[in-house]
Order: structure tokens, then C-alpha cells, then sequence
């Protein structure tokens, strides 16, 4: 038990944990090591286990998410660290044409047991080529898993969830996080990759979120509670696979949803939910279902911009009221 | 193997090898007219002089990433023809059990690491096989084909770079047959001298004439020796001709008819007869017998293709996610 530990700390932890107990396991990406890693994720470790195991790399998304890719199907368990999810696209085409179709294209002969950590969402002000939320877009795609940690001890589990899993693995990270501070726990049973939690009960609405947007979704649902509403708020934890059961199932008790998530509207995430939800508990809604996601521009510098663009606690309780208020 | 110390042995196995290629794209074709093979179709006729060459140089621990125009390179490294044929057919016999097709033979018993279909998208697992071998003290070298349009594509460089930045085992064999599919190289490289842009990596680069599989063979084994015993990366830009066109939808309307005619005379199969009639060996390589052998070979593989299974709909949706590493590299 270890109380009060940063969300960065507890990221850092789970990467240590990991290299400790299995030499196969290394670190890649830019700047993790001398410079300590851009958010100083990984700050100590290339201290700890040299420069072979906690790898710099030129600016090279491409190669160097690639090489992790290689290094999987030989025989390591790599982790490649990208900046942020912008940067991603660079490294696009090896995610997409090769992490999420050799397993098949090979018939099953060769696993790619990769994970990639990456930085996502806005918030910071640094406008619109670092502070997008692409993760939907990766769940796009089948091969890829798609976690989104927001706890602290998801922080650290998922980690090593991601590594033990055969398939190439997703981490987004939101760096508004790695400053929360809480509890811990290294000694619980890891709750599975693909499980949803349920982090509020609650009957008269579910808001279903995910990452940065699970605390803003609480903050809703105190708000709403001294108003006599009784949220439900779902951290969903990973985006693929999506948990149906956790969702349906809350939706069956509260019959009403809000789904908040940092991406865009238009072909994402919050529109799949939407389509499960219909697909599966269309006759279980009371009204119909809504969403909090960011505005359809790319992310603005200017803070009053920015904070207008982007899922607020204010927005999520004037919707659930909104749709309380439906008949 | 020099002019002198030329092993008569090696030189026919050679020569089957190529001919067996040969003789299994030209099936390729005519199972393509008659419907049994679909998709894209890349054929290597005119190259096959750098397959063989390569891959008769390496030990079965040694890693091979390839191109889409890799049925040659397959065959050459060892992956049965009926698993090549049976693919190309999409039946579940296949080496990848029909989810790949002719741009994707994939094979692990010969180390096999794909055909890729993204031009130059294997050059970055190139380099992180190499590093695992690197990490795991493993004696291995990967071995990365790609073509000339390959060198375009930014990946090209940032691996050459990760490549001799991190000292690792890698063999690039770039097959320069001098045209992205209808684009010849001068219209798309500054600097066509491709084996100088390695260099400019600080990379041991030459040029070889990928018509000779003696040439090739030679220049991959002192490549390999190298490799290993300065675990650095070397490159060879073997320069060739595709015979062919690019694809089965591909008209040529970007080269001379003449242009092929005079690459024609130096197919590699006259090239390996002419080098060994000169040191008058050639009398000991049958190629009547060869040609039946390899006839043979190739008849097996369509009967065997043809004979395959369909994998039920039913199982569609597997070698998505898998629950454990099928193999441990």
C-alpha cells in the first residue's frame, strides 16, 4: 500500500515493476531517457537500467514504433513511448498496416505483443497539433486494444495488463492526470483489460465517460446529486474492446445516458456507444440519448477558446438536466 | 565462390532454384487468366538471380522480411511451393492459411517475416527484429528486401539511420529493378546512385549486378561475414530488371519494348549458363532433368492448391486477437 503517489509516479512505477521481472521488457521513444521523458514519466530510469533498456530515439515515429513492432515478433516485449497522439500519425502506417493485421495476415503464425504509451487530450493550451483526442479513431480498429487509464491505479495495472496481453496494446495517457495524486494499491487483483467500472451508482441517468472526462463526469454528478439527481457515471476504461455488458446494464436501471468523451462528435467513439445502446436497449430509454464531446474545431490556444471547446463539468450537468426534464 | 573455386554443386542448385521461380510465376500468370489466383499479382521474373543468391548465403536462424513481389524470395528461402500456391488460391493449406494471398506469405518455420505490402513498411520491423537478436544475444542477421521506389518513403531513411546509429545486424538487399510500379527512378530520386544514399548512413554499401547469382551470392556472403563480425548493417543495391509487368493490370506504357529485349539478354539464367559454359561446366548441369524436376514441383503445388480447403465463414473472425503468443521467436 502505498498512499498518496502521483499518477505520473504510479505510470513509472508500473514501467519498473515490469523490467524488474522481465528482462524482455524496454522502454523506446523520444527523449525518454537522458531527458527523463517529456512529461518525466520515465525520469530515473535510464539511470537505473543503462541506455540498452531505456532507449532515446531520433525523431522517428515511424521507425522507431516500427522497430517495437519488430522487436515484439522477435521476441521482446517492447513499450514505445510516443509524445502525444498527433505525433502518432506519424507511426499511422506501421499501427495500422502492420501492429493490427500480421497476426492475421499471417494466419496466426506471428503475434505482435507491443504496447505503445501515448499523451492525449487538450487542456493545456497548447493548441491544435498536441491536444486531440484520437484514441476513438484507433478503436476503430480490429487487432488493436485501446486502454484509457484515469485512476491512479489503473494507471499502474494497465501497464502491466497491456504487456502480458499477445496483442499489440494502445495506452493513452492524459497528462492533466499525472499530477493527481491518491491510493495505491499494488496488492488487489488487477480488474481485466476490456472491463468497465462503474465508479458512481446511481438511478436516474448513467454518464458514461472515459480518461480526464471520468473526473469532469464526477464533478457533474456531485453537482447533480445536491439537485436531487442521482447520477451513475461508468469510467470505461478501455475503448477496445468496449465493454456492452457494464453499459447495457446500467442503462436498463437509469434508462436515460449522457456519453462524455474529449473526441469529436462525427464518426467517434461516443456515436458507437450510441449505436450499441440502440442496437441493444433501445426499448429500455426514456429519452433519447445525448452527448458532451468537444466542439468540431481543432483545439484553440486561447484558454477562454480552448476551455469552451473542450467537455465541462457545467455542460454535463445543463445536459443531464435537459434530459431529465425529456419525457 | 570465385571463378576459380566454383562449386558445381552450388552453381546447379542455383540454377534450379531460379528456374523453379521462373516456371512457377509463369503457372502464376495462367492461373491469374484462368481465374484461380486473384488480388494483385507481382511477378519476379527477371529477378530471381538476387533470391537465390541471398538466401543461399544465410543459416535458417537468419531472419527475411520482404516486399509484395515476394513469391521468389519465398521459394527461395525454403517455404514449401504448395503452401505458396494454396494461399494464392485462398485455401486454409496456405501458408497464411488464405488471410494474406500472393502479397503476404508469411512462414515460421523458415523465419519468414511476410510479405509487406506498404512500400518500405518492413524496413522499421527490419530494424526491431534486428534489436531484439541485438538484445537477446542472438547470432542472427534479418535480411530486408525492398525495391528502388522504396527509397522514397521516409521510413527508408529513418531505419538505415536507427540501423547504423544502433549498430545493427541487418542485411538491406535493395532490388533496384529502376521503376516504382510505371515511375523510372530518375523521375523520382535526386540521387539514383541508390547505394550512396546508404553510405551517406555511414552504412558499408555496394552495388552488385543482381543478373549474376554468383555476384549476389558472393556479395551476401562477405555481407554476412561482415554483419557478424562487426555487428553493423551492410546494404546491397542489387541492380536488376523486371521482366514483367508490375502487376497483372499494368499495360507498360512507361518503357520501351526495346528497353526489355536488352535487359533480356541478361536473364539471370543465361547469365549463370554463360559464366559456367566459359569455365566449361556447363555440360554438368542438366537442364533437361532440372526442368522436369521443377515441372514437377510446380504441377504438385497447383494439384495441391486445387485440392485445398475453403476455411468455413464461420471461423472468419479468427487471428483477430489471439489469447497467447502462437510462437516464440
Amino acid at each position: 500500500m502505498n498512499n498518496s503517489i502521483t499518477y505520473r509516479e504510479s505510470v513509472r512505477q508500473a514501467i519498473r515493476d515490469a523490467m524488474l521481472q522481465d528482462e524482455r521488457v524496454f522502454l523506446m521513444g523520444e527523449d525518454v531517457g537522458h531527458y527523463g521523458g517529456c512529461f518525466a514519466v520515465s525520469m530515473g530510469l535510464q539511470k537505473e537500467f543503462g541506455e540498452d533498456r531505456i532507449i532515446d530515439t531520433p525523431l522517428s515515429e515511424s521507425a522507431f514504433t516500427g522497430a517495437g513492432i519488430g522487436a515484439a515478433m522477435n521476441g521482446m516485449r517492447p513499450i514505445v513511448e510516443i509524445m502525444s497522439v498527433n505525433f502518432s500519425l506519424l507511426a499511422l502506417d506501421q499501427i495500422m498496416n502492420n501492429a493490427a493485421t500480421i497476426f492475421h495476415m499471417s494466419g496466426g503464425q506471428f503475434n505482435v505483443p507491443l504496447v505503445i504509451r501515448m499523451a492525449t487530450g487538450g487542456g493545456k493550451q497548447l493548441a491544435a497539433q498536441h491536444s486531440h483526442s484520437l484514441e476513438g479513431w484507433y478503436a476503430h480498429i480490429p487487432g488493436l486494444k485501446v486502454l484509457t487509464p484515469a485512476t491512479i491505479q489503473d494507471a499502474y495495472y494497465m501497464l502491466g495488463l497491456a504487456l502480458s496481453d499477445p496483442n499489440p496494446v494502445l495506452v493513452f495517457e492524459n497528462p492533466l492526470l499525472y499530477n493527481s495524486k491518491g491510493t495505491l494499491n499494488t496488492k488487489l487483483t488487477p480488474v481485466e483489460i476490456g472491463k468497465a467500472l462503474v465508479h458512481k451508482d446511481g438511478k436516474d441517468i448513467t454518464i458514461i465517460s472515459y480518461g480526464i472526462s471520468l473526473f469532469k463526469s464526477l464533478e457533474a454528478a456531485e453537482v447533480l446529486a445536491k439537485e436531487g439527481i442521482d447520477a451513475e457515471v461508468i469510467d470505461l476504461r478501455s475503448l477496445r474492446p468496449l465493454d456492452d455488458e457494464t453499459i447495457i446494464n446500467s442503462i436498463k436501471k437509469t434508462h436515460r445516458v449522457i456519453i462524455v468523451d474529449e473526441g469529436w462528435k462525427s464518426g467517434s467513439i461516443s456515436a458507437e456507444i450510441m449505436a450499441r445502446i440502440n442496437e441493444q436497449a433501445f426499448y429500455e430509454l426514456d429519452a433519447p440519448m445525448r452527448r458532451v464531446c468537444s466542439v468540431e474545431v481543432p483545439i484553440p490556444y486561447a484558454k477562454h477558446l480552448e476551455d469552451a471547446a473542450l467537455p465541462q463539468p457545467e455542460k454535463i450537468v445543463a445536459m443531464a438536466k435537459q434530459i431529465l426534464e425529456e419525457l | 565462390m570465385s571463378k576459380i573455386d566454383l562449386d558445381i554443386t552450388l552453381a546447379q542448385k542455383f540454377y534450379h532454384e531460379m528456374l523453379l521461380i521462373r516456371r512457377f510465376e509463369e503457372k502464376c500468370v495462367e492461373l491469374y487468366s484462368n481465374q484461380k489466383i486473384r488480388g494483385f499479382l507481382h511477378l519476379y521474373i527477371g529477378e530471381e538471380a538476387i533470391a537465390v543468391g541471398v538466401m543461399n548465403a544465410l543459416t535458417k536462424e537468419d531472419s527475411v522480411l520482404t516486399t509484395y513481389r515476394e513469391h521468389g524470395q519465398a521459394l527461395a528461402r525454403g517455404v514449401p511451393a504448395n503452401s505458396i500456391m494454396a494461399e494464392m488460391f485462398g485455401k486454409v493449406e496456405g501458408s497464411s492459411r488464405g488471410r494474406g494471398g500472393s502479397m503476404h506469405i508469411f512462414d515460421s518455420k523458415t523465419r519468414f517475416f511476410g510479405g509487406n505490402a506498404i512500400v518500405g513498411g518492413a524496413l522499421p520491423l527490419a530494424v526491431g527484429m534486428a534489436l531484439a537478436d541485438k538484445m537477446l544475444n542472438k547470432n542472427r542477421v534479418t535480411v530486408c528486401f525492398f525495391g528502388d521506389g522504396a527509397v522514397a518513403e521516409g521510413e527508408f531513411h529513418e531505419s538505415l539511420n536507427l540501423a547504423s546509429l544502433w549498430n545493427l545486424p541487418i542485411l538491406f538487399v535493395c532490388e533496384n529493378n529502376r521503376y516504382g510500379m510505371g515511375t523510372a527512378l530518375e523521375i523520382s530520386e535526386s540521387e539514383t546512385d541508390i547505394s550512396k544514399k546508404a553510405a551517406s548512413y555511414k552504412i558499408n554499401s555496394k552495388q552488385v549486378d543482381g543478373m549474376s547469382v554468383i555476384d549476389v551470392h558472393d556479395a551476401t556472403k562477405e555481407a554476412i561475414k561482415f554483419i557478424r563480425s562487426n555487428k553493423a548493417p551492410v546494404f546491397l543495391e542489387c541492380l536488376t530488371y523486371r521482366f514483367r509487368a508490375h502487376s497483372m493490370f499494368d499495360a507498360e506504357l512507361y518503357r520501351d519494348k526495346s528497353e526489355v529485349q536488352e535487359w533480356k539478354k541478361k536473364d539471370p539464367l543465361l547469365v549463370l549458363q554463360n559464366r559456367l559454359e566459359k569455365l566449361k561446366l556447363w555440360d554438368q548441369v542438366n537442364v533437361v532433368v532440372i526442368e522436369k524436376e521443377v515441372l514437377a514441383i510446380v504441377d504438385e503445388a497447383v494439384q495441391f492448391a486445387e485440392n485445398g480447403t475453403l476455411e468455413p465463414v464461420s471461423d472468419l473472425e479468427k487471428f483477430v486477437y489471439s489469447q497467447e503468443v502462437a510462437h516464440e521467436q
